[in-house]
């Protein structure tokens, strides 16, 4: 058993925030149902809404009523996907106004995470044209790729319905170009989406700035609880619920207000944007602490991602001729904790499909390690990482029948 | 907290894993009298066997792997259970056997186990291959899939080794399934397990 505790996996979750817990321990005294007119009830609801204020702030949205509490980042991404169903087989969704033209093409990435894809996928089953937008090297979609799917008449599918992007991405920490690709979107009449669940409370996130008709967010990942998100949706933008029941939520999203996970999230909210700053500050020495120490000290490896455009957190590895799995539980009997693209971490055969996207082959992908940092990491826990990290890469490449050697590329 | 909750493996996988047997250290001077190689990067495993042989009786073992903790583990395990023994009878060693000296595996950790055996058989295979007794063990470990048409399991890893790598390529091969078609889900496993060892 490990003496040490080192989590480095912030990007899959993040524990709660003190200030966070302290403020939910104290909610769990309130007990009353946000829609219920008395008091009590009016009370629970003035809270909820002092929430949905703060959430609506960190996304930069100005109007907090564009703000959706669901439970999480997924319901909001099939949410989004769910009202172009509606509106690309009957124009219309949520009672909105009619599209004036029909409009079912939906162009999205190959590197969004699974809910996004496989939300993306079912409209493909229903008939609606699909593509999935291919990436550079470094994690980048095209964007003179994006401009010609966006033409009808250099591309196929008809006119576009959506464009959904993801601002960040989990696995090797990419950043696009929300702007540009929300004014390509835009020029061409379709909506804008971004999964900005990993983008938020780690750089800064502007619905207006970035164009964005709908947003996703996630609250335990920005250290608040689990099981609440939020969805914003430009003032306008037709949402169609997932969820059907009463009125909650202007009818967009029924059931009886989580609302010990929306306090929760609405104290995480004003934190992280109040952290912001600092926080991108010491964490991307953190990183970059990191980053230059593997380099220095393993040879022949690969950091994947944008060496720019990158999340200040996040710091994917591939360590040719080692597996990833085997890394990571190695890594995990001295208490560290990370997370791997190889397939064998997932039960599946397949390796990471953002590896693959990006073109690193398969062995770079099954050899590959996220290390993501947080709030709670700290320079003796990074040094750590780099006295136990050398010895495992070089015991595994030494029982490895693959040589240690990069084929697509030199250290970075 | 027991181990359980400590390690994701059982304690026999996790003591294989960090100590590993036999491992080949490039540095070392080992006259191999066969070698066997199996599986690929693509899939995110490779296994090499290195055997000394005399009068038909493994002496040595030496190994290396490209793979996760239970490749490693398995491998480290089959290379102890090897050492001394008949290569008859460690040509028919099965994947179940080798999961079972690990204590068990997860479900989708089965193959990386596969990997140990298939390695070792194409080590004895080579031998026998060298001293011009080709094939002498082979249909000896086999198991009857299909039993309208007695077609075994070692009959799909030739077809699947032949570049059938679909039911329609590995029925054209093997006429499987042709007769009651009840061997087909466990077929199809085999037909996924072997595509994943040999397939490029």
């Amino acid at each position: 058993m490990a003496s040490r505790f080192v989590y480095m996996d912030y990007n899959a979750t993040t524990p709660l925030h003190p200030e966070v817990k302290a403020e939910m321990v104290a909610d769990l005294e309130i007990y009353a149902n946000a829609s219920s007119m008395h008091e009590a009830g009016r009370r629970a609801r003035s809270r909820v809404e002092k929430a949905r204020a703060s959430v609506a702030r960190l996304v930069g949205a100005r109007d907090p009523e564009c703000l959706y509490f669901t439970s999480g980042g997924s319901e909001s991404n099939n949410t989004v996907f769910n009202t172009m169903y509606d509106l690309g087989r009957r124009g219309t969704a949520g009672g909105s106004k009619p599209l004036p033209e029909r409009r079912q093409k939906i162009i999205t990435t190959a590197i969004e995470h699974p809910c996004v894809l496989n939300a993306a996928r079912r409209l493909e089953d229903e008939g609606f044209p699909v593509v999935f937008l291919g990436v550079d090297g470094q994690g980048r979609i095209d964007l003179s790729e994006l401009e010609r799917e966006l033409d009808p008449s250099r591309s196929r599918g008809g006119p576009v319905l959506l464009v959904s992007v993801m601002a960040a991405n989990n696995e090797i920490g990419t950043v696009q170009d929300m702007a540009a690709i929300s004014r390509l979107a835009k020029a061409a009449g379709a909506f804008f989406h971004t999964d900005a669940t990993q983008a938020v409370g780690k750089i800064p996130v502007d619905v207006e700035a970035w164009g964005a008709d709908y947003l996703t967010l996630s609250c335990h990942k920005i250290y608040g609880p689990k099981g609440i998100g939020g969805l914003y949706a430009r003032k306008g933008a037709p949402l169609e619920p997932l969820v059907r029941g009463g009125h909650q939520e202007k009818g967009v999203r029924a059931g009886t207000y989580n609302s010990l996970g929306i306090y929760g999230f609405g104290k995480a909210a004003e934190l992280a944007l109040a952290e912001l700053p600092a926080y991108a500050a010491r964490v991307g020495a953190l990183r970059e602490r990191l980053r230059s120490g593997i380099v220095g000290r393993v040879p022949s490896v690969r950091v994947n991602g944008h060496p720019t455009e990158v999340l200040p957190n996040t710091l994917n590895v591939s360590f040719p001729g080692a597996e990833g799995e085997a890394i990571l539980l190695s890594l995990d009997l001295e208490g560290i904790e990370v997370s791997t693209g190889s397939a064998c971490a997932s039960g599946s055969l397949e390796p990471s499909h953002v590896l693959m996207a990006t073109g690193v082959g398969p062995e770079l992908a099954h050899g590959s390690i996220r290390f993501s940092l947080g709030r709670n990491t700290t320079e003796e826990e990074v040094d750590y990482v780099l006295e136990k990290l050398p010895p495992i890469i070089a015991r595994l490449r030494r029982m490895s029948t693959v040589p240690a050697s990069c084929q697509d590329g030199a250290a970075s | 907290m027991s181990d359980a909750f400590e390690w994701l493996y059982s304690d026999v996988v996790k003591e294989h894993f960090t100590n590993p047997k036999n491992v080949f250290d490039p540095d070392e001077k080992f006259a191999a009298d066969a070698e066997g190689i199996v599986g690929n990067i693509k899939c995110g495993d490779q296994m090499l066997f290195l055997l000394k042989i005399q009068d038909d009786v493994i002496t040595e073992v030496r190994w290396k792997t490209y793979g996760c903790a239970s490749a490693i583990a398995s491998t480290s395990i089959l290379s102890e259970a090897v050492k001394g023994m008949g290569i008859r009878e460690a040509y028919g060693i099965k994947p179940a056997e080798i999961a079972k000296r690990l204590g068990g595996l997860p479900e989708n950790k089965i193959h990386c186990s596969v990997l140990g055996d298939k390695a070792l058989r194409a080590a004895i295979d080579s031998y026998l291959e060298k001293r011009g007794r080709a094939g002498e063990f082979k249909g000896e470990d086999a198991v009857v899939i299909c039993t309208c048409l007695n077609i075994t399991d070692k009959d799909i890893e030739e077809a699947v080794k032949a570049g059938a790598r679909d039911w329609e390529r590995l029925q054209e091969a093997t006429k499987i399934g042709t007769v009651c078609g009840g061997c087909k889900q466990r077929a199809e496993e085999l037909l996924h397990e072997f595509s994943h060892i040999y397939g490029d």
